[in-house]
Parts: structure tokens; C-alpha cells; sequence
């Protein structure tokens, strides 16, 4: 029986067929690239370039905020034009730096050749310097900047690398894809990354539905020492960071402690990719491979997107906005944000995927009244009650959603998913986080005066 | 183009409803009620006729003259309070004593309450208890099983099993077995008793339906079962086999009705893990008290209805968490 996570999970319908073992696509350059400087968990980076600068593709534009940031380099070559807010997603304002481009012409550090460079002989700590450097952060959705985890807090000790090709989030195909076309990038980074951790042991964690990207990556991991594959059973949300770990090495991070915990550190199959270029080909991190899909999308794929194209751009290579859209979405279905701004929002390292819902999938039924079915108990990964933390938030209870253990919940949306009575259990929840988690960096503050 | 919509992730649903999983559980009722057709005759239907129709109004009429509320009796889940109503009356019961006992339980189990979500105590229990309370003889004179040969108004009545194991128990004088029916036929549903309770088969089979769909857990009905037939297996009397006994006791009364589909109830039993087998091995425990022991030859209304009262107390148990697994 094949592995997974023990408690909870659901089974949304996959939709991964639109874009599927669509190869990837070089989407156009933008007439003008936008580069937030807020593309990470952490601090804003700040710029160091100045309007009227002249660019390359790989320059430096803004350095990282502190430890916790990440630099964001210009994906384009061109003329800085200003440093200003740009509308989010959201339709929030958002700081940016604004290129317009011209040609496409690389930093000459950057190697551009496709050959595979195998050998690295550089230190650990000389490794992580340059995946700092190169702006690297989790592309798995979170966007944590990687450097950080790969500099375990002083005591613990890193002892396996578990690699995320798990790809759990409906309609996306970006990851499997990346791992059919890139296999042998990613198991480089693999194995940089575990010379950085020092670990001689790396496991790579694919689900059930990804039969040719096992294979293939099992050919791949058997040419080398400590690297193995893991046929996980289909089951979401494995690709979140703890069910991960649970699924692959069986161990569960305690309730508010890190990863690190465990012993295992995780990396999605994209950051990897990227580490790879980073480390063996100097290239910082100014492009992703994105899942553009969708029902009645024209052309949906995979689409290697340059950090900075407006969306309006990328709706238009994909053949416009489908008739009868509801709802764009950036990122998958289960924990991705609706837009309102599909104009000017700029693509960068958070945007897994653009999902086109059609109207009649967007609605909900009016929520009725709890009728106690405990699905949602049985649902989360987390072991939470949903229902009762949901019923405490409505009373303002924050004392007692500590205590039954708010900040556990990693927002995976499968209470939601499979409430019968489709009731909004999340909204009172995701108060309940900003609450407790207020509270308790107050009681922090606090106990060091 | 049109505005776009936003909401708050995830932007996906299983698709599940209440109708659907209330649905699920009259679908699994149906092979007994099938088997109590064939047993009763016309009474069985009439019965339940009288049961859901009565339920189904009832709920309407409060909530839309008394409540103020838009009534939602397309959730079925007062077609399901009726249904169960129905299956733990005797199939003879005069038409308006199963009329009173539907608008109590629907009105007091159930509206007074709040409507659905909001009751203590499982509605079907709560106008079965007021019903036999009420009613004692009409309730517990059972219509014998002629099949369409049983008459609705003047049927032919006689004793369940149950009577004569309660016999047997209190005074020890096993030439009472004799009196029970084949086991054959008890477990297949040839035997006096509600509408419910004549087909442990039927009964099991829904049950298993139910567990497979995943609109139940297996927690409270095994827990129950197992703990019956533990008891019983300790209790059994002297001159009397074992298995033989834990047979009658598991296969008679309301007990499979009861673990299935009664005690399942989402409303009115815990949510997790460990409060649901606790609170399924305590109605095991308090219905083999009141077989054993008490005045009424069975208990599992009343097991139901206290453990009933203290699921809010269940419910503080906590599930398992991530995190506090024991490391494989």
C-alpha cells in the first residue's frame, strides 16, 4: 500500500487534464515589465536601482529587506521608468519597479547554454550564499525564502531532504511538467542542496496520479547515492509542508514547532530547479513556469513566464478570458486567491497557476445550519475541529481557539471542501488566526521586557 | 467583460449536501422497511404513510407560522424523522396515536429546539418514549408476522422475543426458549415486533451501505454491538447456550435499528473519534441494564435518549491531532 499522510485529507477531482503533458511554453516578453518587491514571506526587498537606470536580464534591482527577504532581480533587459505601486490581484497597491523593455539582453555572467553542468565544487555554505543571492524562494505556494531553511536554527540538526513533486492542488501541471522536462535539473539541485544541509539522503515525494513523472524520476534518482522516489497515495493536501513529511518519513512536526523538528527539511521540485540554475549557471530567480488552465480556456499549458508580465498579457496568449468566466484565480482552486485585477497584476514568484472558473462552478448554495455531520473533523489534516473553532470565532472565543489549537490549521480549505451544509467555516477561523497569532506575539513582547 | 466574482478560497466543493446524506440513510432504510411490508402488510405502509406525511407537515407549519422561517423540508431530514418514527412503531398502532407522536416529535424533539442542528435529543426517540409513555398498551401489543394477511385495524397480536428473554432472565425458567422464534427467523424478519426491528439482515445491510458511503462512522454501531454481546455473553442464564443467547439479544428489539440508524443520528451523537465509541459503549451498557434488570423488556430508546444528554460532554473530547501520533 502506497504511502500518505495519516490523519484527515480529501479527494477534489484532479481537472489536471486540460493542461497535462502540455510542454513548455516561452510565453512573450512584456512591453514593460513590473517587478513587485514584495514577492516572498518577509520583508519587501529595497531597490537599488534608480529610475532612468539602464538593465539587464539578471540584474540586481532591489536587495533583501533582512534575513527573512529575499533579493528580486529584472527579468527583462530595458530602462528603469519608475519605482511606484502597481494594483495587485487584489487590486491592492503594491510597490513595484517599472522596466521598459528593450531587446533581451542578459547579464554575460549568466550561462544560457543547455548544457547539464554536473559537478559543483563549491562549499556548503558558499551554495546557500548563492541560492540566497539568486533571490531563490519556495515555489511551492508558501514563498518562503529557501536560504533560510536551509540554515537550521543552532541544536538541530538537518538528517533528509524530502522534495515536493507532489502537486496536490487541482488543475495544476506545472510541477509535473517541470519534472518531465527537467528531471535531470532537479535532481542536481537535489543534490547541491543536500550537500549544502549536509544529508546524504533525499526522498521525492510524487503522487499516484503522476505515473510517467515517477518513472521517470525513478530512473533518474537511481543513478544516485541517498535519492529515492516516493509513490505517495492521491489524497490532498499532501503537498503541504507537514503532511509531506508525515507521508514520507512518518514523523509528524509538533504543534507549533518548525519542520526542522523532524529532521527533514522540504523543497519543492521547482525551487530545486531553480537552485540549479542558480548555483550551476548563475541565473537568480526571474522566471517560473506557470499552469495556465481552466474548463473553457483556448490553449491551456505550461507557460515559462518572465517575473513582471502583466496578466492582461498572459489572459491574451491563452486566447482572452473564456466566455462565461466567474471567477480568475491565481494558484489552484483549493488555496489560490480570487482576482479582481486581471489587468496590470504582474506575474512573479507566488503565481503558480491562472485558473479560468466558468460562472456556474462559482457559486454557492446558501449556508444551512450545522447539522454536526463531524466531516469536517474527519477532513482536516490537522486533527481540528473546524466546526467548533468556526462556533468560537463567532463569539469572539480567542482564549478558547487557542486551546483547541487555531494556529494549527495551514488554511488547506478541506473543511470547506466537504461541508455538506456549506457553511463558511474558514472566514471565522482565519479571524481567529490573526487574533491568537496577535496575541501571541503581544505575550512574546511582553515576557522579554 | 463582466465584473468578476471573488471569494475567500477554497473555490471548489465536493459537491456533498445535507439532502444528499439525509437521502443515503432513507435509502438505507429501505430494504427493512421492505422486509417490515412483507412482514405487515398494508399496515406497515399506512404506518409510515401517516409518519412522514405527519413529520413533513408538521415541521412546515412551525417553522413557517411559528418561527418565521423559510421551511426546509426539502433537506428530508423530517421525511427521515418520520420514516424512523414510523419503523419503531407497531405496524397497528391506531392512525392518530402515530399522528401525535410525529407532531411531538417533530414539534418538542425537534422545532422547540431551534430545527435542525439545534436538538438535544433524537426526535424519532423522543415521540417514540412519549408514545410508549403515553400509550403503554398500544405500544407494546405487537401485530404478529401474516405478511398482506395482517389485518391493520384488528390485527393478530402475541409476544417479541424479547418478552420471553426477559422472562427468561428474571426467573430462570428456560422452558421459555422453546417459545422463541427460530433464529432463522428473527435474523430474516419473520417475527412479531415494530416495523423496524423484525429484519436484523436488512438492518445490516443499510448499515454497511451507510459505512461504504462514508455517511456514517462504524465507531458508534460496533461499539454498541460488541458491547451488547459482551454483555449478554457474561449475562447469559444457566441451561441456556451462549451464542444462542447473545444472538437473540443482538437480533431482537430495537438494538440493530437502534445502533444503525438511531443512534447515528449526526445531530444528537459526538463528532469524534473516541466520544463516539465511549458514548456507543454506555448505550451498550445501559440497554443491557434495562434488559437485564429494569421494568420495560428493552431499553434502547431510553439508552439512546441519556446518552443523548450527555454528548455536549462527549464532544469535549478532542480527535486525534496531527502531531501526536506515535511515531511509526
Amino acid at each position: 500500500m502506497k504511502n500518505t499522510f495519516c490523519i484527515g485529507g480529501v479527494h477534489p477531482h484532479d481537472n489536471k487534464s486540460y493542461s497535462a503533458h502540455k510542454a513548455i511554453v516561452e510565453a512573450p516578453l512584456p512591453k514593460q515589465a513590473v517587478i513587485l518587491l514584495s514577492q516572498h514571506i518577509g520583508a519587501p526587498a529595497q531597490p537599488v536601482v534608480a529610475v532612468g537606470d539602464k538593465v539587464q536580464v539578471g540584474t540586481l534591482l532591489a536587495k533583501a529587506g533582512g534575513f527573512v527577504s529575499a533579493p528580486v532581480h529584472s527579468s527583462v533587459s530595458g530602462k528603469v521608468v519608475k519605482i511606484d505601486n502597481v494594483l495587485d490581484g487584489q487590486g491592492v497597491p503594491a510597490p513595484a519597479i517599472f522596466i521598459d523593455v528593450e531587446g533581451d539582453e542578459w547579464l554575460p555572467t549568466i550561462d544560457r547554454s543547455k548544457t547539464l553542468i554536473h559537478e559543483c565544487a563549491l562549499e556548503p555554505k558558499d551554495i546557500i550564499q548563492k541560492i540566497q543571492d539568486a533571490g531563490i524562494v519556495g515555489l511551492g505556494g508558501a514563498c518562503f525564502p529557501t536560504h533560510v531553511k536551509l540554515m537550521p536554527p543552532p541544536g538541530k540538526k538537518a538528517e533528509v531532504l524530502i522534495v515536493n513533486g507532489v502537486e496536490c492542488e487541482p488543475y495544476l501541471t506545472n510541477d509535473h511538467q517541470l519534472m518531465l522536462e527537467h528531471g535531470e535539473e532537479i535532481i542536481i539541485g537535489i543534490k547541491l542542496v543536500m550537500k549544502a544541509l549536509g544529508v546524504n539522503r533525499a526522498i521525492i515525494g510524487i503522487e499516484a496520479n503522476k505515473p510517467d513523472a515517477i518513472e521517470h524520476m525513478q530512473s533518474l534518482a537511481s543513478k544516485v547515492l541517498g535519492v529515492e522516489v516516493r509513490a505517495l497515495k492521491v489524497k490532498y493536501p499532501q503537498g503541504g509542508e507537514k503532511q509531506l513529511i508525515d507521508a514520507c518519513i512518518g514523523r509528524q512536526v509538533p504543534s507549533g514547532a518548525l519542520p526542522i523538528e523532524t529532521g527533514a527539511v522540504v523543497d519543492n521540485v521547482a525551487t530545486l530547479y531553480a537552485v540549479y540554475e542558480a548555483v550551476q549557471k548563475n541565473k537568480p530567480l526571474i522566471s517560473r513556469v506557470m499552469t495556465i488552465t481552466g474548463k473553457n480556456v483556448q490553449k491551456p499549458g505550461n507557460y515559462l513566464v518572465r517575473f513582471g508580465t502583466p496578466t492582461a498579457q498572459l489572459v491574451e496568449m491563452v486566447g482572452g478570458v473564456p466566455a462565461g468566466t466567474g471567477e480568475v484565480i491565481a494558484g489552484g482552486p483549493m488555496m489560490g486567491r480570487s482576482m479582481s485585477n486581471i489587468e496590470t497584476m504582474p506575474a512573479n514568484k507566488r503565481m503558480s497557476a491562472l485558473l479560468f472558473m466558468p460562472e456556474n462552478e462559482c457559486y454557492r448554495p446558501q449556508p444551512s445550519p450545522c447539522i454536526r455531520c463531524a466531516k469536517c473533523i474527519d477532513a482536516c489534516p490537522m486533527g481540528l475541529e473546524p466546526y467548533l473553532l468556526s462556533r468560537l470565532a463567532k463569539g469572539e472565543e480567542w482564549e478558547e481557539m487557542e486551546k483547541h489549537r487555531v494556529m494549527d490549521c495551514i488554511d488547506c480549505g478541506s473543511c470547506v471542501f466537504t461541508c455538506p451544509a456549506h457553511r463558511p467555516l474558514l472566514d471565522g477561523i482565519r479571524a481567529g488566526k490573526g487574533k491568537v497569532g496577535a496575541m501571541i506575539r503581544e505575550r512574546q513582547a511582553a515576557a522579554k521586557k | 467583460m463582466a465584473q468578476l466574482l471573488t471569494s475567500a478560497a477554497p473555490h471548489v466543493h465536493s459537491g456533498d449536501t445535507v439532502q444528499k446524506n439525509m437521502l443515503f440513510v432513507i435509502l438505507a432504510l429501505l430494504p427493512a422497511f421492505a422486509v417490515s411490508i412483507i412482514a405487515f402488510g398494508w399496515s406497515a405502509l399506512i404506518t409510515a404513510a401517516i409518519c412522514i406525511a405527519a413529520c413533513v407537515l408538521t415541521e412546515w407549519c412551525i417553522s413557517k407560522y411559528m418561527l418565521g422561517q423559510q421551511p426546509s423540508i426539502t433537506d428530508l431530514s423530517a421525511v427521515l424523522t418520520g420514516l424512523l418514527l414510523a419503523m419503531n412503531l407497531p405496524s397497528n398502532l391506531p392512525w392518530w396515536m402515530a399522528l401525535i407522536g410525529c407532531i411531538f416529535a417533530i414539534g418538542v424533539g425537534k422545532m422547540a429546539f431551534g430545527g435542525i442542528g439545534q436538538n438535544l435529543f433524537n426526535p424519532a426517540l423522543v415521540g417514540r418514549v412519549f408514545l410508549l409513555i403515553s400509550f403503554p398498551a398500544a405500544m407494546t401489543t405487537w401485530p404478529v408476522a401474516k405478511g398482506f394477511a395482517t389485518s391493520y385495524l384488528d390485527a393478530e397480536t402475541g409476544a417479541t422475543p424479547l418478552y420471553y428473554l426477559k422472562h427468561i432472565t428474571k426467573t430462570g425458567d428456560v422452558s421459555f426458549v422453546d417459545q422463541l422464534p427460530a433464529f432463522k427467523d428473527a435474523f430474516l424478519g419473520m417475527m412479531g415486533g415494530s416495523l423496524g426491528e423484525v429484519c436484523a439482515l436488512a438492518l445490516i445491510i443499510g448499515g454497511i451501505f451507510l459505512i461504504c458511503t462514508r455517511v456514517i462512522s462504524w465507531h458508534i454501531p460496533v461499539s454498541i454491538i460488541a458491547t451488547v454481546a459482551l454483555l449478554a455473553w457474561i449475562a447469559t442464564p444457566e441451561g441456556m447456550g451462549a451464542h444462542e443467547f447473545i444472538a437473540y439479544q443482538l437480533c431482537s428489539g430495537g438494538l440493530m435499528l437502534g445502533a444503525i440508524f438511531m443512534a447515528t443520528d449526526y445531530v444528537t451523537s459526538p463528532m469524534t473519534a473516541w466520544g463516539k465509541i465511549i458514548y456507543g459503549v454506555a448505550i451498550g451498557v445501559v440497554v443491557m441494564v434495562i434488559r437485564l434488570w429494569g421494568s420495560y423488556p428493552e431499553g434502547m430508546s431510553f439508552a439512546i435518549l441519556i446518552m443523548n444528554a450527555v454528548v455536549p460532554l462527549l464532544d469535549r473530547i478532542a480527535p486525534k491531532r496531527f502531531g501526536e501520533v506515535a511515531k511509526k
